[in-house]
């Protein structure tokens, strides 16, 4: 009977990992539909291909640890369960967005949801990271922080006083590096001495791994093992998932730096599509189920558009609110 | 009252700060068992142990953000950088996440983040360790900027700074850090955008802060012998800025000099300059004179130091020529 039972609650839980990459896919399509109307300006970063990454990360903390991230940050907030129709009206800069129409794509936030906010300065949220996990370790909450950052952050001198900080306070710090393989259009083996970026963190003593980036299931994994050594008041622990973006860096991006048949290559190795064919394999999904959560999702994703499209604008009268706390 | 110095005073605060509220912790480079390069914190490690008072590495950048992230994880937490130039390697994290992560986050998140500075020169330090950079951090909007002049207004001030809800910016010159004052023994704090009437006179205004402040006073003496009757303002905050107390006395006085240790060109005394020509304008004898820091790196050798920093000689020479 319990076994049943807790094979049930896994199959929900596998499900709604799927449902989630599912959703974070159909919502950034719609950005980039959005954005090609002018209804999204200023830089819109996607997350299509890295899905995995953001939702096994996100299954494997508890819903009071914080989340740190980079400028993109769709899909990380989406997997926080941050309102899609709120996150959709940031990205339009409306008044309902998660940040008010102040942040925009870059910066989502929902400090309800201990979301601590998408940064735009590469590896400038590190030591935000660190200083959350202090915070955490001095007023005994047992809570950790997950911080997510992408190749590009790791030659920056923040990354390394950020490392060395964590491991000599003994933080408990899980630093998720989403390497994509391009800082923007630069490939990493171009511009890394070691493109074997989990290796750096040996240099700090902080426990490191890599993962395969595309398989959801090891990401939540590692990530669990990561968090559990953190919250053990073991200190910092380093993820290197190994992922793909299968857009542009940003929508204005000709994507000259690399070929279509490289690409090609990893949209074979999709995310969603492996998750999929392994949960119909395991017997927990098939068509009729995936094309009933494929509608849910689609009527999700137009709410969200529809939400942020009836949203109103700021008024030009709150411009200089919440520049100081009273 | 006791008189003690800027140093004891700003010690005063942080040690009754660590003592009643828990979440209060100090971080910086050699700040524990070295006692602070300036001797600020020294004792406060031994008191209240090695968590709350921390050393740490000479990593700015990370440790200006760490305070940062603490802040938002509900600390209460006072960085010290050694001086205003090493500040600058926080650079980024003081202005592209403490200064706007309010704003950017619609309201959601503020950072009660308070980061001591050593500023100034006068020490023959040279050019990387001597400049009062306090104008910059003015210009930015989400910042405070705090610049006492004595030990009164140093415990005061960082009181104040301690209870804010921003980040605040407090600069320490340091060659006030052995200046003694009166300073009660209890409890008080100094509020933000009050400037001080260090001196009352009717006939020229010598605006000042931090350092600048004394010198100024010691010009409107000399010129007190000369028959001139000088007001000394005293800022104590850049950002907020009394503006009212500075265009009641240029009003009153029809001539301001503006003196800082900074670089003259585009910097705080210019904008000052700005506002009371925008605000006072008819009521002006003169133009707004600047007496500022020269325009060069700060000099090693003792001659171009002392000509390189505003002095009495120039606040004086200037105010007789506008009178």
């Amino acid at each position: 009977m319990t076994t049943t039972r807790t094979r049930a609650r896994n199959q929900t839980e596998l499900l709604d990992l799927l449902r989630q990459m599912m959703l974070i896919r159909r919502f950034e399509e719609k950005s980039a539909e959005m954005y090609a109307r002018g209804r999204i300006a200023g830089f819109l970063h996607l997350y299509i291909g890295q899905e995995a990454v953001g939702v096994g990360a996100t299954a494997a903390v508890r819903a009071d640890d914080y989340i740190v991230s980079h400028y993109r940050d769709h899909g990380q907030a989406l997997a926080r369960g941050l309102e899609p129709g709120a996150i959709m009206a940031e990205l339009f800069g409306r008044t309902t967005g998660v940040s008010k129409g102040r942040g925009g794509s870059m910066h989502l936030f929902d400090v309800s949801r201990r979301f601590m906010g998408g940064y735009a300065i590469v590896g400038g949220h590190l030591p935000l990271a660190c200083g959350l996990g202090l915070a955490c370790k001095q007023l005994h909450t047992g809570n950790i922080v997950l911080c997510f950052f992408g190749d590009g952050a790791v030659n920056q001198g923040e990354f390394h006083e950020s490392l060395n900080l964590a491991a000599i306070w003994r933080l408990p710090v899980v630093f998720l590096c989403e390497n994509n393989l391009y800082g923007m259009g630069t490939n990493v083996r171009r511009v890394s001495a070691e493109p074997d970026i989990w290796k750096r963190a040996c240099a700090y003593n902080i426990p490191a791994e890599q993962v395969d980036g595309m398989d959801v299931l090891a990401v939540r994994d590692l990530v669990r093992k990561a968090v559990d050594h953190a919250r053990g008041d073991k200190g910092a622990y380093f993820i290197e998932a190994v992922t793909y973006r299968f857009r542009g860096h940003s929508m204005a991006d000709p994507e000259l730096y690399r070929t279509k048949e490289e690409v090609q290559k990893w949209r074979e190795n999709d995310p969603i599509v492996r998750f999929r064919r392994l949960l119909e394999e395991r017997g927990a999904l098939d068509e009729k189920r995936f094309q009933q959560m494929e509608s849910e999702i689609e009527q999700i994703v137009e709410d969200a558009a529809a939400f942020a499209e009836q949203s109103p604008h700021p008024d030009v009268s709150t411009l200089y609110e919440h520049v100081y706390k009273e | 009252m006791a008189e003690i110095a800027l140093r004891e005073a700003l010690r005063q605060t942080l040690r009754e700060e660590l003592q009643s509220d828990e979440r209060v912790i100090i971080m910086g480079e050699d700040i524990g068992a070295y006692g602070g390069s300036y001797g600020v914190t020294r004792g406060l490690q031994e008191e209240f142990g090695e968590e709350r008072v921390r050393d740490t590495p000479i990593s700015e950048s990370a440790v200006v953000g760490c305070g940062i992230g603490a802040a938002m994880g509900g600390l209460r937490p006072v960085v010290e950088l050694m001086t205003i130039n090493f500040s600058f390697l926080a650079f980024d994290q003081i202005i592209n996440n403490a200064s706007k992560l309010f704003y950017m986050s619609g309201g959601q998140i503020n950072v009660p983040l308070v980061i001591r500075m050593a500023s100034g020169g006068g020490a023959q330090l040279s050019a990387q360790h001597s400049h009062d950079l306090a104008g910059w951090y003015a210009h930015v909007p989400g910042l405070k900027v705090v610049v006492p002049s004595t030990p009164y207004d140093a415990r005061g001030l960082l009181k104040t700074a301690l209870r804010d809800q921003n980040p605040v910016i407090f600069i320490e010159h340091t060659a006030l850090y052995g200046l003694k004052g009166e300073v009660p023994e209890e409890e008080y704090s100094v509020p933000f955008g009050q400037a001080q009437v260090y001196r009352p006179g009717d006939d020229v205004t010598i605006i000042g802060y931090s350092g600048s402040v004394h010198q100024a006073a010691r010009a409107a003496e000399t010129l007190a012998e000369r028959g001139v009757d000088a007001e000394v303002i005293n800022l104590r905050t850049l950002r907020p800025l009394d503006i009212d107390a500075i265009i009641q006395s240029a009003k009153k006085t029809g001539r301001v000099i503006v003196v800082e240790d900074d670089w003259r060109f585009g910097g705080f005394a210019a904008e000052i300059a700005a506002l009371i020509q925008e605000k006072a304008f008819d009521y002006l004898d003169a133009p707004v004179a600047r007496v500022c820091g020269a325009d060069v790196p700060m000099p090693y050798a003792k001659p171009l130091e002392t000509a390189a920093l505003p002095s009495e000689d120039e606040i004086v020479r200037v105010a007789l020529a506008m009178v």
